[in-house]
């Protein structure tokens, strides 16, 4: 078995709505049925509440506001999962009802 | 076993590597668990049995003897790296093997190509590293050879192969045949990989050459190969016959001076019989099956150019129809304008050129040289010569391929006398 990190994307627009919302319906669903494949998993909150702390390459830091990356799609949660390979992640992927879409990273193993 | 002439081993060993590489190769990431191993081992078989069969004479089954001779060798090249271990992720867990002598009599060895085709065509794989990898485990190919057949950089072919074998192994891409309710849908993206590497082949983009046989004939032996593999499935079918139909007129494509000749004007008696013939059968094959896939619609317009006797006598409703079903299922700015094309020749050019006109505004169109190829062509027959003349202006400075673009240079010169 391996391990993916799951990375659910969604409109910022469609984000900053739900916010307060319990979760919705449509993942309690997909959390029911995939349950044995998910280890872990969170909603965050949206973008405008995140920071970013870059280190500046002088042993410092510099902290700003916001992602890293701005875009009209925004990280809306994870899902850290096991699967048997990546068809099966990809599978997961697919059913993780995200507004934009996932990213599917395989997770590193160290030995 | 007899000694064997070093020419007649070199010949041997040639001809395995050509036959047997995606044989051997699949069968041996089996037991190795990994790509790279497996290619390391498949070629220091390669290299041994140009010495060992010079010494014992050529086996019975060079395929059988070479992959049990890559197998054994996979298996040395784990006890040694066990001591310095990597640690890279199995693309699978190897299997338990135990290695007898090499064996000159062909043992029963699973055929696992389909594996190994359906993994380099992981859609989890950028569309360059699909072609790159077929190229290279499923042909056998070099990376200078891959590199040379685009026309890029060898160390760019290199990269991209290492960055796809890295993500095979990390992402755990499957060494497996998708399960029944994938299979169409990730079928079609290899026939997509072979059908793309037939016309690089065919038409090279860009250089000197009009076709790059070589190319071309890989994209035709993957595509036995897949009818071999999957007899009963009617878009390979649809894309061998669609291959062996546009190869069949491959040598009328240039005259004796090497310049490019259109199907217009081409000597239909250059063309390979036996290839339409086989092509039609498989065409019918595939055309047994509905609805029709995007291949065997692909073949069947083929066919009706290849079974004409003259460009006069070409069934243009026939070829129009055939090409409203293809745009209704498969749209693209490709298939509209050969739709146009048909369109010119079954009602009238200046319908055809309507069309084409239409077509400027695609935007992937807008720097396709054979757009303005055929409004230059419908133009010149429509006796508006001097729009015509800029038309082939645009295609000239669009069109990389020499060949073309000598072509092109003639129709112009043409014009202006």
């Amino acid at each position: 078995m391996s391990k993916y990190l799951v990375l659910i994307y969604q409109d910022e627009a469609v984000a900053r709505q739900a916010e307060g919302e319990s979760i919705s319906s449509a993942y309690q669903e997909f959390m029911d049925r995939r349950g044995p494949s998910l280890l872990s998993g969170a909603a965050l909150q949206p973008s405008s509440t995140a920071t970013s702390i870059r280190r500046d390459g002088a042993g410092g830091f510099r902290v700003t506001d916001g992602p890293f990356a701005e875009s009209k799609e925004t990280l809306g949660g994870y899902y850290l999962i096991e699967a048997v390979d990546l068809d099966e992640a990809l599978e997961i992927g697919k059913e993780v009802p995200a507004g934009v879409g996932v990213e599917v990273w395989p997770v590193r193993v160290v030995s | 076993m007899p000694q064997a002439a070093s020419s007649e081993v070199a010949a041997a060993v040639a001809d395995a590597h050509r036959r047997e590489w995606a044989f051997v190769l699949a069968a041996t990431v089996r037991v190795a668990g990994d790509i790279d191993t497996a290619e390391e081992a498949v070629q220091d078989a390669y290299a041994s049995a140009l010495s060992t069969w010079g010494a014992r004479g050529i086996p019975r089954s060079p395929g059988a003897w070479l992959t049990a001779t890559a197998r054994r060798r996979a298996l040395d090249i784990h006890r040694r790296a066990a001591t310095a271990r990597r640690a890279l992720p199995k693309l699978l867990e190897p299997e338990a093997y135990i290695p007898d002598e090499p064996g000159w009599e062909a043992e029963e060895i699973p055929d696992d190509r389909l594996r190994l085709i359906f993994t380099c065509c992981h859609p989890a794989l950028s569309p360059d590293a699909r072609v790159a990898l077929t190229l290279r485990l499923l042909c056998g190919l070099s990376t200078a050879d891959v590199a040379r057949a685009f026309l890029l950089p060898e160390a760019t072919i290199a990269a991209r192969v290492t960055r796809a074998k890295k993500k095979i192994a990390a992402a755990h891409i499957p060494y497996r045949v998708p399960a029944a309710s994938e299979l169409r849908e990730r079928l079609d993206g290899v026939l997509s990989v072979v059908y793309l590497v037939y016309t690089t082949g065919h038409t090279a983009p860009s250089g000197e050459n009009l076709m790059r046989r070589d190319l071309a004939e890989r994209g035709l032996e993957l595509a036995r190969m897949l009818r071999v593999l999957l007899p009963d499935d009617g878009d390979v079918a649809g894309l061998l016959a669609l291959v062996l139909l546009t190869d069949a007129r491959s040598g009328a494509r240039l005259d004796e001076h090497r310049e490019l000749v259109l199907m217009q004007n081409q000597d239909r008696s250059k063309w390979d019989r036996s290839a339409i013939t086989e092509g039609v059968a498989l065409l019918r094959d595939a055309l047994q099956r509905r609805p029709p896939g995007r291949f065997a619609l692909m073949a069947a317009i083929a066919a009706v150019h290849d079974e004409s006797n003259s460009w006069s006598e070409t069934d243009w409703q026939e070829i129009l129809g055939l090409y409203d079903l293809l745009q209704e299922r498969w749209p693209s700015p490709v298939v509209k304008l050969n739709r146009a094309i048909a369109l010119g020749f079954a009602v009238g050019y200046a319908e055809g050129l309507a069309e084409l006109d239409a077509l400027g505004a695609e935007p992937q169109l807008a720097r396709y040289p054979y757009l303005a190829a055929a409004r230059a062509d419908f133009l010149t027959r429509l006796g508006r010569f001097d729009d015509a003349r800029v038309a082939f202006q645009e295609a000239l400075i669009l069109t990389e391929n020499d060949a073309e673009r000598h072509y092109l240079q003639t129709r112009l010169s043409g014009l202006s006398s």
